[in-house]
């Protein structure tokens, strides 16, 4: 089993033909090994935005919560681990100097100066790298992803020289081989495309939340922005959220709390 | 008219077949390329753009350049340019051919290169310049051939040619218009992100691209009977010398407005490729190599009797030509992307491979300019010949 696109897809098809969602044994054995192979009823009820968005709560984000995070996302989405400066990498962490550069921070507190914080794509509502893609390859869903199709992408890698937040990688060589546990449910890219954090739209199409958040112990919270009563529209009310460069103007959908 | 490519000296045949040779080298290469992905050149996830990017800015501009002499000649009805017209229509020719060739061995996934026609994105400006080097390549072709077929058969060339002349003026500043827009249009690059970086590369362009013209029409006026004209290289060097001067001044309008703001984001990259910025210092002897070469190249060309001097218009086109080249070939493209979104330095120099794979377009394109070119001075000798 190669693309489990193509597995939603058939699954889509399934429940569209309103066949009983049992588990899709025609899918292969690949698939009946893998653990938890999401059924039609998954996808019964999706969750649902305008503009997906998420609060970091960093003071609450110790280092080895983090490392759980992260792996959980590069675990599942077969994120290849290479070491050196053509590096992949959808959530990682960095210091404060890089996470806000344009904060020009001068006397920085002792505190925020040994903090770690999550990076990722923001998600942004007006997002650079979506303008720049000559082929549509990165595009916005109707709930504000920013997402792929890594099949439509010519790896001209414009939407990284676009991207405010170096929130891109390359895939400059043939990933499969720096994959070490390959995870059959999700696609891994080819070599030439671009590729980053999708916020999970494979979780919020099932209603489940995003990995990183679900392993964050609370202190990663998500959402629907322009809804007033979602969890991370509730956190804002109350508390100074900032987000990476905003004069960049494209609107980044991720908030981090200080 | 195509037959005049067949025949020829043993010297031209062993110029085609250099170029040929360095193409193989060069294609191999590439197949180790398209093998194993761009990994094996000097990019990075920061530095996500490099060598070839730069190469195809710097060859945008000398196409464009040509307009440097169709505009005297067609709008002003300047003859003395009347035998190096076609020169530089042909060099524009080999030039956009050069640059379509940068891109595509520089994007990852070059089989599907046509994505970008069958989903047509108007709002990215790569689509927009596909369009204009495209059109600017047909229009030139068109243009180029038809005037030496009539010239060839001694008639005048039909009246439909006037209109796309006109229109390849126009056609000229936009192809390095919306070159510079590629990369002025980005919110995080602030070495990119000014509005004059298109006159910027206009500038740089009129200077750089005329000088690679007569650098190249003088060689050939050494190795045969073709000469451009006194009076044609006269004004062509006036021309790149303005043309130098402004593409100065524009730098230094750049580091007014960076370091009298005092704007950190403004400042950073300058200061990155002249004095090294988080102790690196990589790009900085490129860059004052640089600036030394075009303030030699301006000592030279600006006082007339130097400029119209052989011995002293020769070297300082050259040096013209090999600072503008580190500029825009080495310079701007690091810059943009240095530092990167977190602050920091990640160094960019190209691999080997890499500089290969570039000298495979640049052969590419030395094949097409050596047969165009002695297509037009086969005619020429044929119809000089013949009075
Ligand atoms: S963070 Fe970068 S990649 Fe993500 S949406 Fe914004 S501009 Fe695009
Ligand atoms: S690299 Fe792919 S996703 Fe990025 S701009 Fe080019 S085609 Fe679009």
């Amino acid at each position: 089993m190669k693309s489990s696109r193509r597995d939603f897809l058939k699954i889509a098809g399934v429940s569209a033909l309103g066949l009983s969602a049992g588990t899709l044994g025609f899918l292969g054995e690949g698939a009946q090994a893998a653990d938890a192979l999401p059924t039609a009823q998954d996808f019964a009820k999706p969750s649902n935005a305008k503009q997906w968005g998420m609060v970091i709560d960093t003071a609450k984000l110790d280092d080895a919560t983090m490392k759980k995070c992260i792996d959980a996302c590069h675990a599942t989405h077969n994120v290849p681990k290479i070491e050196g400066k053509q590096e992949i990498k959808w959530l990682w962490t960095d210091d404060f100097h890089a996470t806000f550069p344009t904060e020009f921070p001068t006397y920085l507190s002792d505190d925020l100066h040994h903090r770690k914080f999550l990076l990722l794509c923001n998600h942004c509502a007006n997002p650079a790298c979506v303008r720049v893609c000559p082929t549509k390859a990165t595009f916005k869903n109707n709930e504000g992803l920013v997402i792929m199709d890594y099949h439509r992408c010519i790896g001209c890698r414009y939407c990284m020289a676009g991207c405010p937040y170096g929130a891109r990688s390359f895939n400059f060589r043939d990933p499969e081989k720096f994959i070490a546990n390959m995870n059959p449910l999700y696609p891994h890219r080819t070599r030439g495309v671009v590729e980053k954090c999708t916020f999970c739209v494979e979780k919020l199409a099932q209603g489940k939340l995003p990995l990183c958040v679900e392993a964050s112990g609370g202190a990663m919270v998500f959402g629907d922005l322009e809804d007033p009563k979602s969890p991370v529209r509730q956190i804002l009310k109350d508390k100074y959220a900032v987000r990476r460069n905003p004069a960049a103007g494209t609107e980044p959908s991720v908030f981090y709390i200080l | 008219m195509i037959e005049k490519a067949l025949k020829g000296s043993p010297r031209y045949f062993g110029a085609l077949l250099a170029f040929l040779a360095l193409m193989g080298i060069g294609g191999g290469f590439y197949l180790i390329q398209l093998n194993n992905g761009l990994m094996i050149t000097g990019l990075s996830r920061d530095v996500s753009w490099g060598f070839y990017i730069a190469q195809f800015t710097y060859m945008v501009g000398v196409a464009a350049s040509a307009v440097m002499l169709v505009l005297p000649y067609y709008f002003h009805h300047y003859k003395a340019y009347s035998k190096m017209i076609i020169m530089g229509e042909f060099l524009a020719i080999a030039a956009v051919i050069m640059c379509l060739g940068f891109i595509v061995i520089d994007i990852g996934q070059p089989q599907r290169m046509l994505n970008v026609l069958i989903n047509s994105t108007p709002r990215s400006v790569l689509f927009w310049d596909m369009v204009v080097l495209n059109g600017y390549l047909v229009l030139n072709v068109v243009i180029g051939w038809t005037s030496l077929m009539a010239y060839w058969k001694r008639v005048t060339p039909p009246a439909w040619v006037k209109p796309l002349v006109y229109l390849s003026i126009i056609w000229a500043f936009s192809i390095h218009t919306v070159t510079a827009f590629l990369y002025a249009g980005l919110p995080g690059r602030h070495f990119w992100l000014t509005a004059i970086l298109a006159a910027r590369f206009l500038s740089s362009a009129f200077c750089s691209g005329p000088s690679i013209l007569l650098l190249m029409t003088l060689l050939v006026g050494k190795l045969t009977k073709f000469d451009p004209g006194k009076e044609a290289v006269k004004t062509l060097s006036t021309t790149i010398t303005y043309a130098m001067c402004v593409n100065v001044f524009f730098f230094f309008l750049e580091l007014f407005t960076a370091f009298y703001s005092n704007m950190p984001g403004h400042m950073a990259p300058i200061e990155f490729l002249f004095n090294g910025f988080q102790g690196s210092t990589y790009m900085t002897p490129f860059m004052w190599t640089a600036s030394f070469l075009a303030i030699g190249s301006l000592i030279l060309l600006i006082p007339p009797r130097w400029r119209e001097n052989r011995d002293m218009l020769v070297p300082a086109l050259i040096m013209l030509v090999i600072g503008t080249w580190l500029d825009k070939g080495m310079g701007l493209i690091a810059a943009g992307f240095t530092p990167n979104p977190f602050e920091r330095v990640t160094e960019y120099l190209p691999t080997g491979p890499e500089m290969m794979i570039a000298l495979m377009i640049y052969a590419t394109g030395g094949f097409v300019l050596t047969v165009l070119w002695k297509i037009a001075l086969e005619v020429r000798a044929e119809v000089e010949g013949s009075v």
